[in-house]
C-alpha cells in the first residue's frame, strides 16, 4: 500500500494516480474476504480520484488560465465531428419507433398517437441516452486514447516540467466542450429522429404532415411550459444531455490520465472509459428521470 | 562545435578535441567564478523515498552549482530517473530536502513549485515531444505559456535555438516529430527546454537508443550548453563513457544510497570495486 510520496505530492491531486495496487503476497490461504476487501479498497480509492478530479475540474473552469484556442477545436471534435453519425443514429431510431409503435397502436386504433409517442420517447429519453452513447463510442474513446498515448509518453510529465497545469491544458476544455455541445448535438439528433418518424408516418402510414407534426407538438405542450414558452420535456431532453456530456468527458480523461503500460495500457484505458461512462450515462439516466419527474410532474 | 575549431586544430568528436573543450569550460568556470565551491543551484539533502515497503533512495545528498554537469550514474531501476522527478516535485520525499536555488521545492506551494519550474528544463528519456504538433509549435510551447513575447519574436526564438542545437530551422519547423530520426528528435526536445532560457536543464538518459555517433552529438551539445549558456546540468544516465566526456562531477547510486561521488578523474581513478565493475 503506498504511504508516502505518491499520496502526499501535491501534483497527485491534479494527475490522478493510480489507486494502490495491492501486491499479491504468494500466499495460497489468501482469504476470499480479503481479496474482497482488496478490490473495495481499490474502488474506493478510484471514486475519491474521481471526485478530486470533478472538484480541480470545477475549481479550474472558474479561474484563469484558460485555454480559449483548445475549447474550440474540442467543440469542434467533440461535437461538430459526431453530428453526422447522431444525424444518422437519430434517422434510424425515430423511423424504427414510428414503424414498432404503428404495429402496436393499431390494434387499439391509436395510430393518431404515433407522433405523440415518437415525439415524446425522442425528447425525453431515446435522444439524450443515445446520442451520448453514440459520443462516447466516437469522442470519449478517442479522449481517452489521446491523453493516454500522452500519459505513457511522458508528454503530460512534459507538461507539468513547463508549469503548465495538464488538468487546465486537458480536461478543462473538453469537459467545457462536451458540457455545451453534448445538448446542441442532442437537439439536431432529436430533429432528425422526429424527421424519420414523419418519413414513416407519411410514406407508409398514410398520415399528413400537419397531423404528424401536430402530435409531436401536443405532447411537447402537454407537460407545460417554463416560463410559458420553454416545454418541460425540452428542459428534461436538455438537462440530460449536458449531465451527460460532463459524465463522458470527465470519465475519459479520468482514465487516460491514468493510462500506464505502453499502447497496451492505452487500450485498457480506452476501454474501461467507454464501459464506465456508458454504464454511468444509463445510471444516471434513471436518477435524472426521478428527479425530473418529481420536480415538474409530481 | 566546428565554428571554434581554429584551422589545423583537433578534430570535433576527437579526444583532443574534448580534452580542450574540458579544459577551455574550467577556464571558463574559474573566470566566472560559478564553477566548484559556488552555490549549488539544485542540491539534495538527505533524502529518503519510498514506494510501498521498498526504499528507492535512503539518504541521498548531492548538488550541483552554476555551470557544472552533474551525472547521476547507475544500473536501471535504481532510482536515478526518480531524482529527477523530486527535483521537478513530480514526486515528494519522505525525509530530506530538495532545494532548487536554494528553497526545498517540496516544501513550497503549488504556485511557488510551478514558479520554479519554469526555472528547469527538461529533456525526457523519450523525448516527449507533443505529437500532435509540428516542431515550431512544440519549441515555441513554452514561450507561449511563460512569456509575453510577440509572435515574431517568437519565431525569432524558435529558430535561434534550433539552429543552436544544429537542426535547419527552415527544414524542420513544418515537421511533425513522426517524421524525425531519434537524434533530431532529442536535439528538438533539448531546443524546447532550452527556449525560455531556464538557469536549470534536466536530462534523463539524453543518450539513449542512440547510436554511437548520435551520442556524441547530443554529448558536444550539452556540452556546448554549459559553455555557451552557463547552465547548470543535472543528467541521469548509465553510459559512463558519456558521463566521463559532460560530467565536471560524478555520483553513482546503488541499492538507493550514493555509494560514490566524484569528478570523472575521480571516479576512473578509485579502486572501489563496484565503481570498478561498472564504469567496465
Amino acid at each position: 500500500m503506498r504511504s508516502n510520496a505518491f499520496w502526499r505530492s501535491g501534483e497527485h491531486t491534479s494527475i490522478p494516480e493510480r489507486a494502490p495496487k495491492i501486491v499479491p503476497d504468494g500466499s495460497a490461504r489468501r482469504s476470499a474476504a480479503r481479496l474482497a476487501r482488496d478490490a473495495v479498497l481499490r474502488m474506493a480509492f478510484a471514486v475519491e480520484a474521481y471526485c478530486r478530479l470533478l472538484v480541480r475540474v470545477t475549481k479550474a473552469c472558474l479561474s484563469q488560465p484558460f485555454y480559449r484556442g483548445d475549447l474550440v477545436q474540442q467543440m469542434d471534435t467533440i461535437g461538430v465531428a459526431s453530428i453526422f453519425i447522431v444525424m444518422l443514429t437519430g434517422l434510424f431510431t425515430g423511423m424504427v419507433l414510428a414503424l414498432q409503435s404503428a404495429v402496436e397502436m393499431e390494434r387499439f386504433g391509436a395510430t393518431v398517437y404515433i407522433g405523440r409517442l415518437v415525439g415524446a420517447s425522442t425528447i425525453r429519453e431515446l435522444g439524450p441516452v443515445l446520442t451520448a452513447l453514440i459520443v462516447t463510442g466516437r469522442a470519449g474513446a478517442g479522449m481517452a486514447a489521446a491523453l493516454g498515448a500522452m500519459r505513457v509518453t511522458e508528454q503530460v510529465d512534459a507538461l507539468r516540467t513547463m508549469g503548465v497545469d495538464p488538468i487546465r491544458k486537458l480536461v478543462v476544455p473538453r469537459f467545457l466542450a462536451a458540457l455545451v455541445m453534448l445538448p446542441v448535438v442532442t437537439i439536431i439528433g432529436d430533429f432528425v429522429a422526429i424527421l424519420g418518424g414523419l418519413l414513416i408516418a407519411v410514406l407508409t402510414l398514410d398520415f399528413t404532415a400537419q397531423l404528424y407534426i401536430n402530435s409531436v407538438w401536443d405532447t411537447l405542450a402537454q407537460s407545460g411550459f417554463v416560463l410559458r414558452v420553454i416545454p418541460i420535456d425540452l428542459i428534461q431532453g436538455l438537462v440530460k444531455p449536458f449531465t451527460f456530456g460532463g459524465i463522458i468527458a470527465l470519465t475519459s480523461c479520468f482514465h487516460g490520465l491514468r493510462a500506464e503500460g505502453g499502447t497496451e495500457g492505452v487500450g485498457r484505458a480506452t476501454t474501461r472509459a467507454v464501459v464506465t461512462s456508458s454504464i454511468l450515462i444509463l445510471a444516471a439516466d434513471y436518477f435524472l428521470t426521478q428527479i425530473l419527474l418529481a420536480m415538474f410532474e409530481w | 562545435m566546428s565554428d571554434r575549431t581554429p584551422a589545423g586544430g583537433p578534430q570535433p568528436g576527437s579526444e583532443a578535441f574534448e580534452a580542450e573543450l574540458r579544459d577551455e569550460i574550467r577556464r571558463e568556470l574559474e573566470t566566472h567564478g560559478s564553477g566548484a565551491g559556488g552555490p549549488e543551484i539544485v542540491e539534495l539533502r538527505d533524502v529518503w523515498l519510498s514506494f510501498g515497503d521498498h526504499e528507492v533512495l535512503r539518504g541521498v545528498s548531492l548538488g550541483v552549482a552554476r555551470g557544472g554537469t552533474l551525472c547521476i550514474l547507475g544500473g536501471s531501476g535504481v532510482g536515478k530517473s526518480t531524482i529527477l522527478r523530486l527535483m521537478l516535485r513530480l514526486l515528494l520525499p519522505d525525509r530530506g530536502e530538495v532545494l532548487i536555488e536554494g528553497r526545498d521545492i517540496s516544501a513550497v506551494s503549488r504556485p511557488e513549485a510551478l514558479a520554479l519550474r519554469e526555472r528547469m528544463g527538461m529533456v525526457f528519456q523519450g523525448s516527449a515531444l507533443f505529437d500532435s504538433l509540428n516542431v515550431f509549435d512544440n519549441v515555441a510551447f513554452p514561450l507561449y505559456e511563460h512569456t509575453t513575447l510577440a509572435d515574431d519574436e517568437i519565431r525569432e526564438r524558435v529558430e535561434e535555438v534550433l539552429s543552436f542545437v544544429d537542426l535547419d530551422p527552415n527544414v524542420v519547423l513544418p515537421l511533425l516529430p513522426s517524421a524525425l530520426s531519434g537524434g533530431m528528435r532529442k536535439r528538438v526536445a533539448i531546443a524546447r527546454a532550452i527556449a525560455h532560457r531556464p538557469p536549470i536543464l534536466l536530462f534523463d538518459e539524453p543518450t539513449s537508443g542512440l547510436d554511437p555517433i548520435t551520442t556524441r552529438r547530443i554529448d558536444e551539445l550539452i556540452l556546448k550548453l554549459r559553455r555557451e549558456l552557463h547552465v547548470c546540468v543535472v543528467v541521469v544516465t548509465h553510459d559512463v563513457r558519456s558521463a566521463s566526456r559532460i560530467a565536471t562531477e560524478t555520483a553513482l547510486l546503488k541499492d538507493g544510497e550514493i555509494i560514490f561521488s566524484g569528478t570523472p578523474e575521480e571516479m576512473h581513478a578509485t579502486e572501489d570495486r563496484y565503481v570498478r565493475a561498472f564504469r567496465g
